[in-house]
């Protein structure tokens, strides 16, 4: 089995890296009732004996002594980093994992990328490194960032060509958190279309998120848990939103429940690697099967369900509910409409009390609703895994390589080209040592000549499905 | 004599353990309905065949399990052991960590080379403890990447180093709705290579298999397992002992060699289909009776109107009438589709195996003209029933089964390199476009002339 990094920059980033390996913990806990330090958990943990001085105490087997995560924690404030390392978390992390500054990046791109990446270039990949070593297998980077700000969105990409150069055999799956359209960042946009020219051509996998996607969810919860319909008790560990432990109130912290909803996305994505089932799929084939293209590697992704209903028999039309939600515009993680766009492709990873059968019989049933490019009508890529999700009986988690997302990018074009138009704050930009107007230009290119790709699909959708020639043989 | 089994990747260790667990069972089973002697006569031939002896009795299945990462091995070796009736040699597994993340050329280009002296040498241990080998059976599927890339590879392997001894390659077929979405690719790229270095393909198509267990098994969730344990059934009626004589109590010693004399007359027409009757749950088979004259006509009928199963049969196919010209060479669409064989093998096992009349099997309009019927159809018999049947029929047939489906995955496989999609994924590991096209090529050639028989 292999294993994965978690590299987790800026505020955003180390938010939502903190409430995923809580989330973690809390998933191995429950199924590695006997504490045996098994392939499933090396796979994000490390087994350390803390008696040992310095780097020696890697435990390869046996009990469980203490748990390291395989993570570094980046980021150019020290508030983030250092509430993780005074919150119950605390031993799951250790100083060596983390690079911090004190003065910030000011929501400048171009201080994360030039300034930052330059000064902390050679510690990071110090830290790369020794988090690799200590990896029998290394098959994976999760980078996790938010576009619209300056840490996590410049130094985060920074970090991309890095690990390209430096471990060119090992995957980059970036989950990027998109700003909304009410975001209070004015440089946002400038900040997101120089990070998506880094996303283009350095990551292998990106998955896109936005805030207001993140929010409706969590309200629909809300409304479900409030609402006291009658029979509709939901079991607590169950929303995809709740944190280890007691369910919070989650108008107090919101944030933390929009993150815990990422946090599953990426425990979901990994499980069918980790866990034991009849047909896994591990990272690799995630690549492999969605990506047909180099450039059109972004991939919507949606959770169901959202939450467990506390009764114990789940009828099949349930379990169908949960494959017909996972296609709906609700439940997806970013605004966009898979249903009423062009497939390229689509991943159903499917976790729990879920056989065959129910896979087959709902993508017959869902297949004549969704429209699939010509050249990959039967374009389905299938796992399932035996261990559900704590607290669900069954869960989906469904990828979707879809121009459906070419309305964000586009979006994020436009309110790119206000602010530059009028030049504004680009003074910020330009002052930073390496930053030229050319680079705003290159990145509004390459980020235009994918919407164009994204264009020229769409323009498929409604031509008829034709057969190609086929070679024809001298008999 | 023996047949070394080979799994390889997710699919091929979870079938293998599904065959070895169906072939013990139905070994040791106590309603053999036939002589205390001749029971025991094929206990010991099913054991020759695929089992070896161990220090303390527990039965070691011939077998090497590869896989590129471990989950499945581990759980298809515990498995095993824990069942306590039977179990896979300690040493005989091999297994990396990575996988081959569903890419053809990363199982043949990458982990081929890498291990194969791994892998080949825990062949060899395994060819070392038969006393003869009758040869090798490979169980991969072609949509994924392991079993697919490096099954072709290690079969390339065993042709070159095991040149005597016969290969027949069990490979599963994926699902036509999808899943995997580059499995067209990875198909077009087994088959081709696969034709040129094994002796014989045995298909199974999950969507038939699928059918089977909701339509004759009645299973409401069904689950992999279930679709397996089908697959087990029908592979454990061929490949269990038969007579070698017709009256005689001496077992069938080489079951692969006699197989493919029988049935691959020629390198071009090596794609193999199974059909088995009756397949049911055993409730309903407690209320059932079966003659041989019922089955066989069935059965009959199941191979001339290409029928995957025993429900469902059109029975308004029937074979041309001699002297018109064969309806086989019109397109592959035609309704009234009468299936050509080129040649077929029935197995009958149980009760009254010998008044069975297999008369309707030796009509000369089932067949090409290149052999007489007499060489074209053979049987094997045993009173030996199967399994839970008082009477079981089982056909392996060399025909136009699998013309259809293999015409539908080079199209579909077609299409998507005509837009280049994926490609890079495979140009990666060093496959060239060349190489599609070669494939592609073989197997044009292949559908033309099943289609032309």
């Amino acid at each position: 089995m292999t294993q994965s990094v978690v590299v987790q920059v800026g505020q955003c980033g180390n938010q939502i890296g903190c409430c995923f390996w809580d989330l973690a913990l809390r998933e191995h806990a429950a199924v590695n009732q006997k504490g045996i330090y098994d392939e499933a958990i090396s796979s994000f943990f490390r087994n350390v004996d803390t008696r040992v001085v310095g780097d020696g105490g890697s435990i390869s087997k046996g009990k469980i002594c203490s748990l390291k995560a395989r993570a570094v924690l980046i980021d150019m404030e020290e508030g983030v980093v250092n509430e993780i390392l005074q919150g119950p978390l605390r031993d799951v992390f250790d100083s060596k994992q983390l690079i911090t500054d004190i003065s910030g990046s000011g929501n400048n791109w171009a201080v994360g990328y030039k300034v930052f990446g330059s000064l902390y270039q050679e510690q990071i990949l110090e830290k790369l490194r020794k988090s690799a070593e200590h990896c029998d297998c290394l098959q994976c980077f999760f980078i996790i960032h938010s576009m619209g700000g300056g840490t996590g969105s410049g130094l985060g990409t920074f970090l991309l060509k890095l690990l390209e150069d430096e471990f060119p055999e090992v995957y980059r799956f970036v989950t990027s958190v998109y700003p909304s359209g009410e975001d209070d960042v004015i440089t946002s946009p400038y900040n997101s279309i120089l990070a998506m020219k880094e996303l283009n051509e350095h990551a292998d996998c990106v998955l896109p998120i936005d805030n207001q996607s993140l929010f409706d969810i969590i309200s629909k919860i809300d409304l479900m848990v409030n609402s006291g319909k009658l029979g509709t008790t939901i079991k607590p560990k169950s929303l995809v939103t709740s944190s280890a432990g007691a369910v919070k109130k989650w108008h107090q912290r919101p944030f933390d429940a929009m993150n815990n909803i990422v946090a599953n996305l990426l425990l979901n994505l990994t499980s069918s690697a980790r866990f034991e089932g009849s047909l896994n799929m591990d990272l690799n084939e995630i690549s492999m099967n969605l990506v047909p293209f180099p450039q059109l590697h972004y991939l919507v992704s949606s959770l169901t369900p959202l939450y467990t209903l506390a009764d114990v028999n789940i009828p099949t039309r349930r379990l169908d509910q949960m494959f017909s939600d996972a296609f709906s515009k609700d439940h997806q993680l970013i605004r966009a409409d898979p249903k009423h766009s062009l497939y390229l492709a689509c991943a159903l990873m499917v976790r729990g009390n879920v056989q065959v059968s129910d896979l087959r019989r709902n993508i017959e049933r869902l297949k004549p609703s969704l429209q699939f490019v010509s050249w990959n009508q039967e374009g389905w890529k299938t796992s399932l895994c035996s261990v559900p999700p704590v607290g669900h009986s069954h869960s989906l988690l469904a990828l979707a390589n879809n121009t459906c997302v070419k309305p964000t990018f586009m979006e994020l074009k436009e309110r790119f080209m206000r602010l530059y138009k009028k030049k504004a704050h680009l003074h910020h930009y330009l002052q930073i040592e390496g930053m030229e107007e050319s680079g705003f230009m290159e990145a509004v290119s390459s980020l235009s000549g994918l919407i164009e790709e994204y264009n020229q699909l769409d323009a498929t959708k409604s031509m008829p499905v034709e057969d190609f020639p086929r070679l024809s043989i001298a008999v | 004599m023996s047949i070394v089994t080979v799994q390889l990747g997710q699919c091929g260790n979870q079938i293998g353990f599904e065959v070895f667990d169906a072939l013990y069972t139905d070994s040791h089973c106590p309603q053999g309905l036939c002589s205390k002697r001749e029971n025991e006569a094929y206990q010991a031939s099913c054991k020759e065949r695929f089992f070896s002896e161990e220090e303390n009795g527990v039965p070691v299945a011939r077998a090497v399990l590869v896989d590129m990462e471990p989950k499945v091995t581990s759980q298809t070796l515990s498995k095993a052991a824990q069942s306590g009736r039977w179990k896979y040699g300690q040493h005989s597994c091999f297994c990396q960590k990575q996988g081959s993340g569903n890419n053809w050329a990363y199982g043949y280009s990458v982990h081929g080379p890498r291990h194969e002296e791994s892998i080949m040498n825990l062949i060899q241990k395994e060819v070392e403890k038969c006393d003869s080998l009758s040869g090798f059976f490979i169980i991969m599927s072609m949509a994924g990447g392991t079993g697919s890339g490096l099954g072709a590879f290690v079969t390339q392997n065993l042709q070159d180093q095991y040149s005597n001894s016969l290969k027949m390659n069990q490979i599963i077929w994926p699902y036509g709705t999808g899943e995997v979405i580059v499995q067209n690719y990875n198909s077009i790229l087994t088959l081709s290579h696969l034709y040129r270095s094994s002796d014989a393909l045995l298909v199974h198509e999950n969507d038939v298999l699928h059918k089977i267990c909701a339509k004759l098994m009645n299973i409401k969730q069904i689950s992999f397992s279930d679709i397996n344990q089908v697959l087990a059934h029908q592979l454990g009626s061929v490949f269990q002992p038969t007579y070698s004589v017709e009256g005689s109590c001496h077992y069938r010693r080489n079951p692969l060699g006699d197989l493919m004399e029988n049935l691959v007359p020629h390198p071009e027409f090596k794609m193999l289909g199974i059909r088995n009757i009756p397949q049911m749950s055993e409730n309903s088979l407690a209320y059932s009776t079966f003659t041989w004259a019922g089955l066989l006509k069935h059965l009959r009928q199941m191979l001339i109107s290409n029928s995957k199963m025993e429900e469902g049969i059109d029975w308004q196919v029937r074979p041309p009438l001699p002297g018109l010209p064969t309806l086989g060479k019109a397109s592959l669409n035609r309704g009234l589709h009468f299936n050509m064989s080129i040649a077929n093998l029935v197995i009958l096992r149980g009760k009254d195996v010998h008044s069975a009349d297999l008369g309707g099997f030796k009509d000369s309009a089932l067949y090409t003209s290149w052999l007489e019927p007499i060489n074209a159809f053979n049987a094997w018999k045993t009173h030996r029933a199967f399994s839970k049947y008082e009477k079981s029929a089982a056909l392996v047939s060399n025909s136009q089964f699998l013309l259809k489906p293999l015409d539908t995955i080079v199209g579909k496989a077609w299409n998507m390199f005509a837009s280049k999609a994926y490609i890079h994924q495979y140009t990666k590991f060093g496959m060239e476009e060349e190489d599609f096209l070669d494939s592609f090529t073989l197997l044009e050639q292949v559908v033309a002339s099943y289609c032309n028989l």
